[in-house]
């Protein structure tokens, strides 16, 4: 049994200052037991001959000088186990479903180590979500990590769940698992989680770390580590496809920035830590595919952006960091259009790599191309529209205007539990760009055309007939 | 030699050590995996150190053991076709050594030590050598002769040199005072590597892209910027310039990147094939890659040790081109470590050192004559990305005060699938100048001249269509339209550039000037033709401009220019005589 300690010098917010100690390892495991027997968790921040500063996972409510402290000699370990899906755990990795102990099959540390660049396979596995405008348009790829950037009262956590609901790679009967991460959430928000889980039956292959809103705000830094060792585990050791939905990244760096305060560090821009790009990097870099190994992970995170800012230091350090970003729409939500995906400022930059002629279909580009070129100049006009009015409009602009009415009420718009596979949202695209004249479709090769408008292929159908 | 200290504090990747008295930057070994760090600030009796690799589970009073060396790295034959990481462990060796993850307190050295090389010596016994002079030669990949180097610290005279296959330990010669002579040598990466002298930068860096050669040239050992937008094609850049351009090493430092896309760079390098000799490029390129979530200080260390490794091959008389991608992200890894240092922040909490490191960084790039006599160059391409896309933050803004050419990428072109996305009206290179002699010798007198008439052009074009925007081209005066339309040439038929088409990827610098030449001239004709009562409507009609548009797609362009040319002289003819 480690030696306790009752040096506890000074307490600051969510940080005990522990005097007088033998060594203790950096980022080592603490137990602190109170007067009355509790016993609270804590990971060493800062260690030194003379004073260690340890950051108490569940807040600092209840202890006093006399409260002892344990060092436990050893960094957070998560036990792992096949046996981790079905079950829902606590933000620091307790079970909260009632069920039994998880039972080791191994101990992995949580910080996790970087993937060797050299070891690891380009993604380019296509992910069919379901969705329209991410699998038309914005396609993502296994091992890849995607953020959904959103707002406050934007129905992301609809979207996350449908993505959990639907993904699946085409023609591929594989073993596949969702790992689901909630940071600071609040409990109606996570009982809606766990409601929908059970309702379809897809708590038996996820796992589920719950820390709430009010929760201590420094258990969320080790939620998401807990989540992305487990998907590891799964994905490396049990060979299965993991998805990890990590929600919502903004409580995470806020807590980040809370502790960066309580430790009176330097803060760097809007107050949060100059580490926060590094510590961003230590989780989403944890997606991907690794040569010769049969699993992956791919991260789908959360981050709703503090006063629908896209340049705010969260969704900016994360754009810099995550290949792509879904951006959800305020005004889109307004028009009462689900899901209200903003294409034009949405990006997946491994796109490229999981679409065409042997992962989707040969025309896939073509088709994304044009749809974008042809919202984007809808839009223009419907600023234009605004200042002078309809009338003022050539036929040609006004189809472009139509188009993207068009674009948003058919192609955007879906229904919650309306699954399309990739045939059906290029098909869409399709018969949605049919109703521009031919010569504007500027970006489409012309045996892509013949073969696909659907114009041509009535003819060729007539023909056969 | 080497003195024993204990830990006192560790906070991250910052260590504070006691009772060693080390160097600053000297490598000490940390802890008892004996984890590499740096010694990175010295205050009384404590030394701190930043640490290369996690330092979780390390405990005061573990030992601290100093090297006695700076980080330094080893050059040598083998350091073509590597893969590294910021602190040169071979990539693939780690992956053996540790597996897929990167684990801690793994050394690998640079070089392989096991691998034989057939060394030519080029002195002999009795030579009085000076550092930095040639020995010997080993032929190190398929079309790179590698210069054995004395080292530039080094010098005597020769006593015994042996011609061979040796492996880089093994001793191949000595001099007279008993100094052992191998094929390798180590170098403190933070030290620049001494030259003769430094050279003015006259020769342009040939890339045989027609907007860099032709516009915005960067000189040999000159210093570049690209800002890398998303969507704007830098990766395709990046490998034009690899392929392309006339340095005949290359290095790349990706700093602090996404692993997929390092995954990407790492699988593609491999696979693109020199055009010039038509063997695969990696066997004249360095990889460097430390991903966003490798140790923090590592990510610091990579630039220096590309640098590095660029230097020594300059130091044999090649020109080198080192990119480094990103050097946002170095800053940051400066940002961090100095956080970490508590030191008073400066700009958005980037430390007040800031310039002054990138300017350092920037100030190793040069044309020289190096310690050998021979003649060779460092050229540095960095990347900034700016969050936000906002130029005005603090490693932008003094990456511009120091690079000599700015290249901007332009998302928004690359929309309109204008490629290479480099806008014109943004970019500049302060070479024009210094290199106006090289074109006058080697291209012609005119070119100067041409040059300058371009940028005014397009400039032109770009107070034009601010007019256009707001009442419309018709509205302009005819000889307005024409300019627009010449402008419009220039960009279509000489600014855009196929990176995939066989002959348009390389345009040779004699064919550019052809070409300008031969759009501007029509451009004149089409003056005078608009002059003598031509409509605009007719002249943009005619079958040579078309037929100029297709020129950068022809392999022998002089038949083709003269066949236009005299066809635009024909066209323009008929049409003044038509009134």
């Amino acid at each position: 049994m480690a030696k306790e300690y009752k040096t506890i010098g000074e307490i600051a917010g969510p940080l005990i200052f522990v005097e007088k100690t033998e060594p203790v390892g950096y980022n080592e495991l603490v137990n602190i037991t109170l007067a009355d027997g509790s016993v609270k968790r804590g990971q060493v921040l800062d260690t030194s001959k003379d004073i260690v500063v340890v950051q108490v996972f569940e807040g600092t409510g209840g202890l006093n000088k006399d409260s002892g402290v344990r060092f436990t000699g050893e960094t957070i370990k998560l036990p792992v186990s096949s046996e981790l899906l079905g079950r829902i755990l606590s933000g620091s990795g307790e079970p909260l479903d009632g069920g039994p102990r998880i039972v080791p099959e191994d101990r992995w540390e949580i910080t996790g180590a970087a993937i060797n660049p050299y070891s690891r396979k380009p993604p380019e596995e296509f992910i069919q979500t379901g969705i329209s405008t991410i699998d038309g348009m914005n396609t993502l790829v296994r091992g890849q990590k995607l953020p959904i950037f959103s707002g406050s009262g934007l129905p992301h956590n609809e979207i996350a769940l449908q993505i959990a609901r639907q993904a699946k790679v085409l023609g591929a009967e594989e073993e596949f698992a969702v790992v689901f991460a909630a940071m600071g959430i609040t409990s109606e928000e996570a009982q809606h989680f766990m409601y929908d889980f059970e309702r379809t039956g897809a708590l038996e292959r996820a796992v589920v770390f719950t820390n709430l809103a009010d929760d201590p705000a420094v258990e969320r830094l080790i939620t998401p580590r807990l989540a992305l060792t487990a998907a590891e585990y799964l994905a490396y050791e049990c060979e299965m496809h993991v998805l990890v939905i990590l929600t919502d990244m903004t409580n995470y760096c806020e807590a980040l920035r809370q502790m960066g305060a309580a430790r009176e560090e330097v803060p760097g821009r809007r107050g949060y830590p100059g580490y926060m790009y590094t510590d961003l990097a230590s989780l989403y870099e944890r997606a991907g595919v690794i040569k010769g190994r049969k699993g992956s992970v791919t991260q789908f995170s959360i981050l709703s952006m503090p006063g629908d800012d896209i340049t705010h230091p969260i969704p900016d350090l994360s754009g810099y960091i995550t290949e792509g970003q879904i951006v959800i729409s305020r005004e889109l939500h307004m028009k009462g259009i689900y899901p209200p995906i903003n294409v034009l400022p949405s990006l997946s930059r491994l796109m490229n790599s999981g679409i065409g002629s042997k992962r989707t279909r040969e025309d896939h580009k073509a088709v994304s191309d044009q749809l974008y070129a042809g919202y984007a100049e809808g839009l223009d006009l419907r600023g234009l529209v605004a200042i002078v009015g309809k009338e003022a409009l050539s036929e040609r602009d006004r189809k472009f205007l139509e188009f993207a009415d068009l674009f948003e009420d058919r192609f955007v718009r879906q229904g919650m539990e309306e699954d399309r596979d990739i045939e059906t949202t290029l098909d869409l695209g399709w018969e949605l760009l049919a109703t521009l004249s031919e010569a504007q479709l500027t970006r489409i090769d012309n045996k892509y055309i013949e073969k696909y408008h659907p114009a041509h292929r009535n003819k060729s159908k007539a023909s056969t007939e | 030699m080497e003195i024993k200290g204990e830990i006192y504090r560790i906070s991250g990747p910052v260590v504070t050590a006691l009772n060693i008295n080390a160097r600053m930057y000297d490598v000490v070994k940390v802890g008892n995996e004996g984890l590499m760090g740096e010694v990175i600030g010295i205050k009384g009796e404590k030394t701190i150190i930043q640490v290369y690799e996690d330092t979780s589970g390390v405990k005061p009073g573990e030992p601290v053991i100093d090297t006695g060396m700076p980080l330094s790295v080893e050059l040598g034959p083998g350091l073509l076709e590597s893969i590294y990481d910021g602190i040169q462990r071979p990539l693939p060796v780690l992956k053996e050594k540790m597996g897929d993850f990167i684990q801690r307190g793994v050394s690998a050295s640079g070089l392989d030590h096991n691998k034989q090389w057939e060394f030519k010596p080029v002195v002999k016994k009795g030579d009085k050598l000076e550092g930095g002079k040639i020995i010997g030669t080993v032929q190190e990949t398929g079309n790179i002769l590698h210069r054995i180097l004395l080292p530039p610290n080094v010098s005597g005279v020769v006593d015994e040199i042996n011609e061979g296959t040796f492996t880089v330990d093994d001793v191949i010669g000595r001099l007279s005072d008993g100094t052992e002579l191998k094929l390798m040598h180590y170098w403190p990466v933070r030290h620049p590597r001494p030259v003769k002298n430094k050279l003015r930068p006259t020769i342009p860096l040939i890339t045989g892209q027609r907007i860099f050669d032709g516009l915005f040239p960067l000189a040999k050992g000159g210093t570049a910027a690209i800002p890398g937008p998303f969507g704007s094609g830098k990766t395709v850049m990046q490998q034009q310039l690899a392929k392309w351009s006339d340095a005949e090493i290359v290095v790349y430092i990706g700093c602090g990147e996404r692993g997929n896309e390092m995954a990407d760079v790492l699988n593609e390098f491999p696979e693109l094939e020199d055009p010039k000799s038509g063997r695969p490029l990696m066997e004249r390129t360095v990889l460097i890659a430390n991903t966003s979530n490798m140790p923090v200080a590592a990510r610091e260390a990579s630039v220096y040790t590309g640098i590095t490794i660029a230097e020594y091959y300059r130091d044999m008389g090649y020109d080198v081109s080192l990119m480094a991608d990103s050097t946002s992200r170095w800053a940051e890894a400066m940002r961090e470590i100095s956080s970490r240092l508590e030191e008073m922040p400066g700009e958005e909490g980037y430390p007040a050192y800031l310039a002054a490191k990138l300017a350092e960084f920037y100030e190793r790039a040069g044309r020289a004559k190096t310690l050998c006599g021979d003649e060779g160059s460092v050229t540095v391409i960095g990347a900034v990305s700016p969050p936000g896309g906002d130029f005005s933050e603090p490693v932008t803004q003094n990456t511009l005060r120091i690079v000599k050419v700015f290249w901007a990428l332009d998302a928004k072109l690359a929309q309109r699938r204008h490629f290479p996305a480099i806008n014109w009206l943004t970019s500049y290179s302060l070479y024009g100048r210094t290199l106006d002699e090289w074109y006058n010798e080697n291209i012609s007198t005119e070119w100067t001249k041409l040059r300058s008439d371009t940028m005014n052009l397009l400039q032109r074009e770009a107070e034009l269509q601010d007019i256009v925007q707001l009442v419309g081209s018709d509205a302009l005066p005819d000889d307005q339209q024409l300019t627009l339309e010449i402008a419009r040439m220039v960009r279509e038929y000489f600014l855009q550039q196929n990176a995939y088409h066989d002959v348009d990827s390389y345009c040779p610098m004699i064919n550019q000037y052809k070409m300008l030449k031969a759009i501007l001239t029509w451009g004149e004709k089409a003056v005078l033709a608009l002059e003598s009562g031509a409509s605009v409507t007719n002249i943009v009609a005619l079958e040579s401009r078309d037929m100029l548009a297709k020129v950068r797609f022809e392999k022998d362009i002089d038949a083709v220019l003269d066949t236009v040319m005299k066809k635009a002289d024909e066209e323009f003819a008929a049409q003044t005589q038509q009134r």
